[in-house]
C-alpha cells in the first residue's frame, strides 16, 4: 500500500459523510458544518480498522485528521509507508 | 449467518442471572424507595468482577468481549436500572481512559477502577447545558503544573459516592477532559433526590470552585475532550443503555406473563383474554427485535467497525422506546396493582423513561439516525451505479 491508496480509501470513507460529493483532498473537514460530532470517532475507527493500526493519545492532533491528505500522511507516517512503496 | 451465544457466553449469562436473581432484583424496589444503593451491593458487584468488565486483563479487569458485556448489562438492567447506571458511568470513565488515557494514567487508575477501589462518574451535563454539550460552561485554566477548574455539573449518576470523575470543561473555548478525584480542594457534591426514575442511582450535582488538579490529569488533548474522549465514553454509554433497556423490557414482560397467569377477571385468567394476548404478543415481538439490534451492535463493536457508532445509536433509540412501551403496557396489565409500589412494574416504567433521555436524548438520536439513513441511501445508489456499469462493461 502507498500513500495514494491510503488517500483513495480515506476519500471514499469521507465522501459518504458528505452526501457522496467529491472531496477536495485539502479541504478542512472540521472547519465547515459538513460533518457531525460523531464523525471524529467514526474516522478514528475507520483508520484503525482499514489500516490495522491504533490511534492513540499522542496522535490526537488536529493536523492528523483535518483533511484527506492529512489522514493519508498520518497513516503513512504511522505505518512507515512511503509515497513510492 | 449464525446468531448464537458461545458456550462461554452462555455460562457467563447464567452467572449474571444468578447474581441478579439473588442479590439485585429482590431488593431493587426497597433501594428505589430509600433512594440509595447500599455500599455492600456495590462491593459485591466489584467482587464479581463486573466493575472491571470492560477493562483489559493487564490492568486487572475482567476483559469481557462485547457480547458478554452486553449480556451483563441486560441482566443487571433486568434487576435494577439504577445499578445498571453504575456499570454505565463507571465503564464510561474506564473506556475513555483505555482509549485516550496515557499509559501512566492507565497504570494508575484502571486497576483501581477494575477492583472497585475507585468508583467512576461522568461529568458532562450542567445546569444550563444538556444536549448542547459542546457549549458547556465549566472552565479549566492551566497554571504552572496545575489545572484550575470552575463550574457546575448536574444530574451526575453515582456522584454521591464516586471517587474519580471524568469532567468536561472548556480551555480557552476548546473542550477538554480531566480526571478529578473526590477530595480535591474546591470540589464538592450535593445529593439530588426526588427523581422520577433511577432513584437509587445516587445522583448528585458537582461544584468546582477554584478546584486544582495536577496537569497530568488531562485526558487526551485540549480540543479533543468532546469529540474523542466524551465521544468514546458516550458511545460506550449508549451501548450499555441499549442492552440494559433490553433487560428492563424483559423484566416487564416476565412480570406480565406471571401476573396474567394468576390473576382472574370475569372468571378467567387474564392470559386467556384476547386483548391481553395482544399486549403480550407485542411485548415479545418488540423485545425480540430489540435483541437483534443489540446483537448487531455487539458484532460491530467486536469488529471495531466505524458503523458501530450509528448502529449503537439505533439500538439505544429503539430499545429505550421498547422499554417504555413494554413497561407502560405491563403497568396497564397490572391495573391498580401496577401503579402501586407493591409491584415492580411502576419502577420499570419510571426507569424506562430515563433511558429515553440519558446518553443523548432520543430526539438527538433521531436527528443523527435520519442523517445516517440519507448517507446510506446515497452510498447504496453509488454502489448500484458502480455494479451496473461493471456488468455493462462485461
Amino acid at each position: 500500500m502507498n500513500i495514494e491508496e491510503v488517500k483513495t480509501k480515506a476519500r471514499e470513507f469521507v465522501s459518504q459523510y458528505l452526501n457522496n460529493e467529491e472531496v477536495d483532498p485539502d479541504v478542512d473537514l472540521f472547519a465547515t458544518a459538513m460533518v457531525n460530532s460523531l464523525f471524529a470517532m467514526q474516522l478514528v475507527l475507520f483508520v484503525e480498522k482499514e489500516f490495522g493500526m491504533a490511534v492513540e493519545n499522542e496522535d490526537l492532533d488536529y493536523e492528523n485528521f483535518k483533511s484527506v491528505n492529512a489522514i493519508g500522511a498520518f497513516v503513512c507516517r504511522k505505518l512507515g509507508l512511503t509515497a513510492a512503496a | 449467518m449464525i446468531i448464537e451465544l458461545s458456550e462461554a457466553q452462555r455460562e457467563s449469562q447464567s452467572g449474571f442471572r444468578d447474581f441478579v436473581d439473588r442479590l439485585v432484583a429482590p431488593f431493587a424496589d426497597e433501594h428505589d424507595r430509600r433512594q440509595e444503593m447500599p455500599p455492600e451491593l456495590i462491593r459485591q458487584v466489584a467482587e464479581a468482577g463486573y466493575l472491571g468488565g470492560v477493562i483489559p486483563a493487564q490492568y486487572g479487569g475482567s476483559a469481557m468481549d462485547a457480547v458478554t458485556w452486553g449480556l451483563l448489562c441486560e441482566e443487571i438492567g433486568r434487576g435494577s436500572a439504577s445499578l445498571l447506571s453504575l456499570l454505565i458511568v463507571h465503564g464510561m470513565v474506564a473506556q475513555a481512559l483505555i482509549k485516550w488515557g496515557s499509559e501512566a494514567q492507565r497504570q494508575e487508575w484502571l486497576p483501581k477502577l477494575a477492583k472497585g477501589e475507585m468508583i467512576g462518574a461522568f461529568g458532562l451535563t450542567e445546569p444550563n447545558i444538556g444536549s448542547d454539550a459542546r457549549n458547556i460552561e465549566t472552565t479549566a485554566v492551566l497554571e504552572g503544573d496545575e489545572w484550575r477548574l470552575n463550574g457546575q455539573k448536574r444530574w451526575i449518576s453515582f456522584a454521591q459516592v464516586a471517587t474519580l470523575f471524568l469532567i468536561l470543561a472548556q480551555v480557552d473555548g476548546k473542550p477538554a477532559a480531566f480526571l478529578v478525584e473526590r477530595g480535591r480542594d474546591g470540589f464538592s457534591t450535593e445529593p439530588i433526590n426526588g427523581m422520577l426514575g433511577f432513584r437509587s442511582a445516587m445522583l448528585a450535582g458537582i461544584h468546582m470552585q477554584e478546584c486544582r488538579i495536577p496537569a497530568a490529569n488531562l485526558v487526551g488533548r485540549v480540543g479533543f475532550g468532546f469529540s474523542h474522549v466524551a465521544g468514546t465514553a458516550l458511545d460506550h454509554g449508549r451501548y450499555c443503555v441499549a442492552w440494559g433497556c433490553l433487560g428492563l423490557a424483559q423484566a416487564g414482560l416476565d412480570a406480565s406473563l406471571a401476573y396474567t397467569g394468576k390473576r382472574k377477571q370475569f372468571g378467567a385468567f387474564l392470559k386467556t383474554h384476547e386483548l391481553i394476548q395482544e399486549l403480550i404478543a407485542d411485548m415479545i415481538t418488540q423485545i425480540r427485535a430489540a435483541r437483534m439490534l443489540c446483537y448487531q451492535a455487539a458484532y460491530l463493536k467486536q469488529q471495531g467497525d466505524p458503523s458501530l457508532i450509528m448502529e449503537t445509536s439505533i439500538a439505544k433509540y429503539f430499545t429505550s422506546r421498547v422499554a417504555v412501551k413494554v413497561s407502560s403496557d405491563a403497568v396497564q396489565i397490572h391495573g391498580a396493582n401496577g401503579c402501586s409500589d407493591s409491584y415492580p412494574v411502576q419502577r420499570y416504567l419510571r426507569d424506562a423513561k430515563i433511558m429515553e433521555i440519558i446518553e443523548g436524548s432520543n430526539q438527538m438520536q433521531q436527528i443523527i439516525i435520519a442523517k445516517y439513513g440519507y448517507q446510506d441511501h446515497i452510498m447504496n445508489q453509488r454502489r448500484q451505479r458502480s455494479e451496473n456499469s461493471g456488468s455493462k462493461a462485461e
